[in-house]
């Protein structure tokens, strides 16, 4: 789960982090009247939105007054952002938090991730600050400060002290240095964060250190533990179809084709998706519906799939190991009698008393396209989509 | 002689009043698992499906001689359930619980490395289907029918592509040795590595067939690894060709975030090192036929 900038500042402010000072609007008026309280004689506007590339994109601006700030805002609120890490309908500003200008003498990138090859939260810096991560280790590779935390006793002082040296920061900072490093370690161990991301991390000319951005992430699978985060969640930051399938318990992905997916199994999920591709198709989403095929996972999961106009055909791909097919294909015929689905239905269903299943799905009397094996599903849905498409975009021409 | 597990190997189920747990429990019984007990703090004394239910991993081993655990305890005590196998003395648990915190499993795994290797538990999962050694005893919740007994040992961290292949692999009437699932976690018990290791010195495998996907650095320290140490044929597949860049797509470890972590830089890497890659799900099973065929292997 994401969270904002503003909230991640908050949280790794009392874990003894600088941040500099501000505060966070929902009007162009509150923004500059937020401004005055902070004080000072020049700003920065930042719209909140969750994902990175906001300053490109014209989400964060200078101000020099209150009529700036109004000016700025009211192009702010309400218009969506479209970054390199958003999609191409971008992500809607709703929230700016305003902060006082601080002089900067340079800039460093730190991050803290889960590193998958140590099965351990590595530390990665480099005085290369600003820059995209993946800007730094492609062009600055030998820049970059990596540092791995023993699970067993956390963060040592010592590598700490290691990093503001490699990073060549000034001896008289290295304890504010070393607390910043602790604080970041702490919030991310405490929250269950898999990754907080300061870029950049500032030294301020009259030597402080403040984290001038701030990302958080949190484990998903942490967040029982972890109510105060939990209500940190901003739905209008998500695609609402992917909201809507977390709220029901069904992992799903929004994609940008035309055939609709209902798989169970992750892995299959996406090899169900690869293979659509291959006969020439574009798979509308990825959806995981877990193990147990019930008929009333499946039924949410056709109105999950329906909800996106683009989906011209859906394809459902059902591996039925504990679960027998009889009733997986049962499961799929009720849903298809309380689901209105308007567009070609592909089932392929495989496992356990599969005769049984592909039997009661010709007999349902529903107009559902069957195949034995992935690759003929994925045939079968992409003929199906283009005939189907076809057909829709005549019925547009006579209209 | 199987990897990981035999006929005789004795197993507990941790958490097996759950009802997915009781479930699976008569399964694997009826599949000729050498299933001995249970566990469940607090409940101990009771039975389960005819079997001994104990309040600790201890006690069970102590009173059942069980050298395997499978784990369906929920999320939120799934970590210390494994430590406490760890640490009873287990020397193979599964654990099939989705959902567990990354950070449990980082502490889960440094727990783990407190024993001496020789007496050190190994752990797949968590998030997996579990371990099959077709004819002899399945440990996790696949269905055992669709597996022959055979050469093939199939290693993946999807279950339901596992029994894709498997189920290909059956209609060309070829059979596995083992099929282990190593989870779709990001912090697992077992890399790709760890299991090839296994399949190298199994004399009953012949053929090995790996199935990867997107995320993570375990496919390509795999690659590098059987270059040098496997001389068997490898058949691999990699899921999420269309998976789009930092989305998690439904496993918690399938995000591609780092290089090296798509579907088509792992192909190449897998290629590089001499596997044979099938291009899509639907050939894993002629893929390994025509390599066996090449092979002159039955």
């Amino acid at each position: 789960m994401d969270i904002h900038e503003y909230q991640a500042k908050e949280i790794l402010a009392k874990f003894g982090v600088g941040v500099p000072p501000g505060a966070l609007a929902y009007s162009p008026e509150q923004a500059a009247y937020r401004a005055r309280e902070i004080g000072g004689d020049i700003w920065v506007v930042k719209a909140q939105i969750h994902a990175g590339g906001r300053g490109k994109a014209g989400g964060v601006k200078v101000c020099n007054s209150d009529t700036e700030i109004v000016e700025i805002c009211e192009n702010l609120f309400g218009s969506k952002l479209v970054t390199h890490q958003t999609d191409s309908n971008g992500k809607g500003v709703y929230r700016v938090y305003v902060e006082g200008g601080v002089p900067i003498d340079r800039e460093i990138y730190l991050g803290f991730v889960l590193d998958r090859s140590s099965q351990r939260v590595m530390i990665v810096a480099s005085a290369e600050g600003g820059m995209e991560i993946e800007d730094i280790s492609e062009n600055k590779p030998e820049s970059i400060i990596r540092s791995t935390v023993e699970p067993a006793v956390g963060l040592q002082d010592f590598q700490c002290r290691q990093i503001a040296f490699k990073l060549g920061i000034n001896p008289a900072l290295t304890q504010c240095m070393v607390r910043t490093l602790q604080g970041c370690y702490r919030a991310f161990r405490e929250h269950d964060a898999t990754m907080v991301e300061i870029n950049p991390l500032v030294i301020t000319r009259d030597n402080r250190i403040l984290a001038l951005d701030a990302k958080m992430t949190f484990d998903d699978n942490a967040l029982f533990r972890h109510p105060h985060i939990s209500e940190l969640r901003d739905k209008s930051q998500e695609d609402p179809r992917e909201s809507r399938a977390a709220d029901r318990g069904l992992s799903y992905v929004g994609l940008e084709g035309n055939i609709g997916c209902i798989v169970n199994g992750a892995g299959l999920a996406m090899a169900t998706m690869d293979t659509i591709k291959l006969a020439g198709g574009e798979p509308a989403n990825f959806l995981d519906i877990g193990g147990g095929a019930t008929p009333e996972r499946v039924a949410k999961a056709f109105r999950l799939v329906m909800s996106d106009d683009n989906v011209q055909a859906v394809l459902v791909n059902i591996f039925a190991g504990i679960n027998r097919c009889d009733w997986v294909a049962e499961g799929v015929v009720q849903a298809l009698h309380e689901v209105q689905v308007n567009v070609p239905v592909i089932v392929r269903l495989a496992g356990t008393n599969v005769e049984e299943g592909q039997k009661i799905l010709a007999n349902s009397g529903l107009p559902i396209i069957r195949a034995k094996t992935l690759m003929e599903a994925a045939e079968r849905s992409v003929q199906a989509w283009q005939s189907f498409s076809v057909g829709e975009t005549k019925q547009r021409v006579t209209k | 002689m199987s990897i990981l597990i035999d006929r005789n190997t004795p197993v507990i189920v941790q958490g097996i009043t759950g009802k997915m747990a009781r479930f699976h429990t008569e399964d694997m019984v009826k599949y000729g698992t050498n299933v001995v007990g249970g566990v469940v703090p607090g409940k101990g004394g009771m039975e389960v499906e005819g079997l001994p239910v104990f309040d600790t991993v201890a006690d069970a081993v102590e009173n059942t001689g069980a050298e395997a655990s499978l784990v369906f305890v929920p999320p939120p005590f799934a970590a210390d359930s494994i430590m406490e196998a760890a640490d009873a003395g287990i020397k193979y648990s599964v654990c099939i619980t989705d959902g567990i915190p990354a950070q449990d499993m980082i502490r889960v795994k440094r727990y783990m490395y407190r024993y001496p290797l020789e007496r050190r538990m190994v752990l797949t999962g968590p998030n997996c289907a579990g371990t099959i050694s077709p004819g002899k005893a399945l440990l996790g919740i696949m269905p055992g029918h669709i597996y022959l007994q055979g050469n093939i040992g199939i290693v993946s961290r999807s279950g339901t592509l596992g029994y894709e292949a498997a189920a290909q692999l059956k209609a060309h009437g070829i059979g596995v040795s083992t099929s282990v699932g190593i989870g779709g976690d990001p912090i697992n018990g077992s890399s790709f590595k760890d299991i090839l290791q296994r399949f190298k010195d199994d004399d009953e495998t012949d053929v090995i067939c790996m199935i990867g996907e997107i995320g993570g650095p375990q496919e390509a320290e795999a690659a590098a690894y059987l270059k040098e140490h496997i001389k068997k044929p490898v058949v691999a597949y990699v899921a999420g060709m269309t998976a789009p860049k930092g989305r998690t797509m439904g496993h918690a470890g399938a995000i591609i975030s780092a290089f090296g972590e798509s579907a088509s830089e792992k192909v190449e890497i897998l290629s590089a090192a001499g596997v044979t890659v099938a291009p899509n799900p639907a050939v894993i099973g002629d893929t390994i036929a025509k390599v066996m065929k090449q092979k002159a292997l039955t």
